[in-house]
């Protein structure tokens, strides 16, 4: 019954996506196909003189170009469905086979950075909140606002400055070092280059779930439950421990779960200062190129994680509720 | 339940009483601090001169209007005040000063807390686990369950989580709280507010049971009518003061309150005659000079109006803060 | 009694007015450093190769680059860029806020159609959905204008329909309708006055996140050719020439923008503070 239930959530909210992603994709194509790009020319590139006109107008029939828009689209729309994004003009393979293997690369920088965030904010949350008003509450709190305010990339470059050129503990850029080959590469070397991207993401994130643990932490504090615990003797971490963890722990992921887009809007910032290979620069690449297809797959695929996210979140709400309703307990 | 011979007390007898003294509560008083708009300061005088006595196995209600800080009452008892909260006066448990670390040690141990709030409990974790914590003795969970039916309620609660219980469910969840622990003093608060009649009967019977425990109760309340059906004695509560304390075997034997505004209180219930009290009551921001009830009493002087009328004892156990107490 | 009325209100018009005084002086710091980048002319930021790489000093504050222009001068400019993009986008996103948010409160049909459209922009990450306008307009200040005004509308018109929505359920407005008022009639009489102060500090708190995703999206390298000087793009030149030391040309800038943003952001929160006490 249960799960069941938990299934249907779960469809419901797909179905509502598919819709979304539909709109998404058609909005991002109504985009593109104002471009003034133009497909050929940026596929050829400098090509473009030596290429015979014959050639041309083969690539234009590839393309589709002389189609119409609506066939365009449906062509396009058709080969999506089909799990085919086209081919990558920059990188001359499958969108999808970019995708997964930048991928690869970002889900490794943002999981690891999402997870430090997320500890790390949440304690500090907690911190904050249990300590309403003194300077340490303040200091966290003024320590957020701060990083709200500051340029993401530009926290990057200054750990870049301190870290790389001054401390030298690590290289500047590129993500594997020159003239290696991708097996010869040890775990330390592949973790010198994740850890100034991962710290960069990590400081980024915490300020969001910071202040907003902090904000649950007070009004659970100053809950009606956590007084009469207070009566019953309990009290500091112990009290907290028992009654204000489960309160504001499933929140916190929840709210973590649905920045998804601001850590993939950070991860392409990120991987740009870092020369980090992922699809944060695949995507820089693909519009400073012209690279439509990549640009289109990524559009895609980032509404998809950020989709995930809020499922998640959701699902986690949603969970937490149903679980009330009925009265068990988690 | 121990009866007092009020009229011819021996040395010896005063002492027993003495000795079964459980909290003694003299000049307590609780001012909040708290800024205003910029610098300014202002001080609210929630509690200016609380007294109260209370023995083993008796239930002494503590009756007031709504909103005149009882509930900072319990707080500042239990030493749970607001941190920008002065709580000052004199506190004895069991005729030894209540000290700071002492009732660290007491609070959920010795003195227990029943709310008002419904949603005093965590909602995230189950009932009996809630209750269970309070146990000293082992397999608790029988033990838990056998209470839940004491008081009336589904062994099955246990595993529960509060938003599956009614109000009601939650009351007695309190009740089994109180059973299950070897508190010796339970602090009430409100236990009766909105229930219906049956209900309170019920409730007010479970305080009963309590009181047959040995413990004693304080019942915070500002229901006159319940608090006259299970109290061994009543204080009355008016603007942070305690204006009077009653033993209720001398209103069984007919005799009045002695208080103005208790008589007001008094009158003010239905088989009395309804008859509606000014409810206003001097505001916490004020300093009182004279008596706090001259301006709404019948029978205020000008001597009311500049000197302040003390706790004067009538009896053992009686007390009352009136010029013209009983005319 | 009356006594302490007087003081509380008394109290209330001292912190109105020290809000007031933190408000002036917030706009004075913004305009001391968004007017200096009229009076700027190239010659200012003129390449000048005998002044290469110096390190910050009182003829240069922020040092120069690797051309020996003048960093401060440039830093000024880039702000000037940042503000004005911002003033252009914040006003065609408070415009499409309230657009959408009066239209939201049509009817059903309208209001779902809004909530859809929101969802449909909140569920692209901003940078990636600005690349792609950035993109599609082939650049320019225009597309990083257009593109950051068409990501940011979101949150203000929730914002926005919600407000509608409780005061179209207000006596008034049941009165108005009965008394056969027309629409427009209440929007303008009921609505737009009572939406005034927020639409105000909502589109003062626009700028700050118009700003940082400009320095981003530059940054990024779109939009902009690399001579205009734009925070993101003074950035992102800087570190190849991090080898080199020029730390200043990273430091500075980038604190400049962080100082721009908090005004904007101080701005914002005061005269929420002032309009709006809750």
């Amino acid at each position: 019954m249960q799960l069941l239930n938990i299934g249907k959530f779960i469809l419901l909210r797909t179905l509502k996506f598919a819709i979304l992603l539909f709109a998404v994709v058609l909005f991002s194509f109504i985009l593109v196909s104002f471009s003034p790009v133009d497909p050929i020319q940026s596929y050829l590139g400098a090509e473009m003189m030596v290429v015979s006109e014959e050639q041309k107008e083969r690539l234009a029939e590839y393309f589709g170009v002389d189609e119409s828009k609506t066939q365009q689209f449906l062509n396009w729309l058709n080969m999506f469905l089909h799990g085919d994004l086209g081919t990558s003009l920059l990188y001359r393979q499958e969108v999808i086979a970019v995708i997964q293997e930048r991928f690869l690369a970002s889900f490794v920088l943002m999981a690891i950075s999402w997870i430090i965030s997320g500890i790390f904010g949440y304690a500090l949350g907690v911190i904050a909140g249990m300590n309403k008003g003194t300077m340490i509450d303040k200091a966290i709190k003024s320590f957020c606002f701060i990083l709200a305010s500051t340029p993401a990339f530009w926290i990057g470059i200054l750990l870049l400055i301190v870290f790389s050129l001054w401390l030298g503990w690590f290289p500047i850029g590129l993500s594997l070092p020159i003239g290696m080959l991708a097996e010869e590469v040890t775990v330390w070397d592949w973790l010198k280059h994740i850890i100034l991207p991962a710290l960069t993401l990590s400081i980024i994130g915490v300020s969001n779930i910071t202040l907003h643990t902090r904000q649950k932490v007070m009004d659970v504090l100053e809950s009606e439950f956590i007084r009469f615990a207070r009566s019953k003797g309990e009290e500091g971490f112990r009290l907290f421990a028992r009654h204000g963890l489960r309160n504001t722990l499933f929140p916190a992921i929840s709210v973590h779960f649905a920045s998804f887009g601001e850590l993939f809007g950070g991860a392409i910032l990120a991987e740009q200062v870092f020369s980090y290979p992922g699809l944060g620069q695949a995507i820089v690449q693909a519009g400073m190129n012209s690279d439509v297809p990549l640009l289109l797959g990524i559009v895609v695929f980032s509404t998809l994680f950020v989709f995930i996210g809020n499922l998640l979140a959701d699902l986690l709400y949603y969970l937490i509720d149903v679980r009330m309703k009925n009265g068990e307990t988690i | 339940m121990h009866v007092y011979e009020l009229n011819h007390e021996t040395q010896e007898e005063l002492e027993k009483i003495q000795n079964n003294l459980l909290l003694e509560v003299k000049n307590l008083s609780l001012t909040i601090e708290r800024f205003g708009k910029g610098w300014t300061r202002e001080r609210l005088y929630v509690i200016r001169d609380f007294h109260l006595k209370i023995h083993h196995g008796e239930v002494v209600a503590i009756v007031g209007a709504s909103g005149s800080g009882k509930s900072l009452l319990a707080d500042a008892i239990l030493g749970i005040h607001p941190k920008n909260s002065i709580v000052d006066g004199m506190i004895k448990y069991e005729n030894e000063l209540l000290t700071e670390k002492r009732r660290k040690r007491l609070r959920g141990n010795d003195i227990l807390l029943i709310p008002q709030m419904t949603n005093a409990l965590d909602p995230l974790m189950k009932v009996g686990k809630q209750v269970k914590t309070l146990m000293k003795q082992n397999n608790h969970q029988k033990a838990v369950k056998q209470i839940f039916q004491k008081v009336g309620l589904d062994p099955d609660v246990y595993d529960q989580i509060p938003s599956a219980c009614s109000g009601g469910m939650i009351r007695k969840i309190f009740i089994a709280m109180a059973l299950a622990s070897e508190a010796k003093l339970i602090i009430a608060d409100e236990p009766t507010n909105g229930l219906d009649y049956e209900s309170i009967d019920e409730m007010l019977f479970q305080i009963k049971m309590l009181e047959k425990d040995n413990k004693g109760v304080i019942m915070i309340t500002h229901d006159l009518e319940a608090a006259m059906k299970v109290a061994d004695k009543i204080a009355v509560f008016y603007a942070g003061e305690t204006v009077e304390v009653v033993d209720k075997k001398h209103l069984k034997k007919g005799g009045k309150f002695r208080h103005p505004y208790s008589r007001a209180l008094w009158n003010a219930l239905p088989q009395n005659g309804f008859i509606a009290i000014d409810s206003t009551q001097p505001s916490a921001t004020e300093k009182l000079t004279g008596c706090s009830f001259a301006k709404q009493c019948p029978k205020a002087t000008k001597k009311c109006k500049i000197e302040k009328p003390l706790l004067k004892e009538i009896s053992h156990d009686e007390m009352v803060r009136c010029f013209y107490a009983g005319m | 009694m009356k006594n302490q009325y007087l003081s509380i209100d008394f109290d209330s018009t001292n912190y109105k007015r020290r809000i007031l005084w933190k408000i002036i002086g917030l706009v004075c710091l913004f305009l001391l450093v968004a007017l200096s980048g009229f009076w700027i002319g190239e010659e200012q930021i003129e390449a000048n190769m005998g002044e290469k790489h110096l390190s910050p000093s009182l003829d240069h504050p922020f040092g120069t680059d690797w051309l020996g222009r003048d960093m401060f001068f440039r830093t000024l400019l880039g702000l000037h860029l940042s503000w004005k993009v911002g003033l252009f986008a914040a006003v065609i996103s408070t415009v499409i806020a309230l657009t959408l948010s009066l239209l939201s409160s049509i009817n059903k049909f309208f209001d779902s159609l809004v909530t859809m459209l929101i969802d449909l922009f909140l569920s692209i990450p901003h940078l990636v959905a600005l690349i792609l306008i950035a993109f599609v307009l082939g650049g320019g200040v225009k597309g990083i204008v257009i593109g950051i005004a068409f990501t940011h509308w979101p949150s203000l018109t929730r914002v926005l329909r919600a407000e509608i929505l409780q005061i179209k359920s207000s006596e008034y407005v049941h009165i108005s309708k009965k008394l056969g008022k027309s629409r427009m009639w209440i929007i303008r009489h009921h609505y737009l006055p009572q939406l005034a102060p927020q639409l105000f500090v909502g589109f003062i708190l626009l700028f700050p996140h118009a700003i940082l995703h400009e320095s981003a999206i530059t940054f990024l390298g779109f939009g902009l050719s690399p001579e205009q000087p734009a925070i993101g793009i003074i950035l992102s030149e800087a570190m190849k020439y991090l080898t080199m030391g020029m730390w200043w040309l990273v430091v500075f800038p980038g604190l400049s923008l962080f100082g721009m943003v908090v005004i904007f952001d101080a701005l914002g929160n005061n005269l929420r503070k002032l309009l709006n006490p809750n």
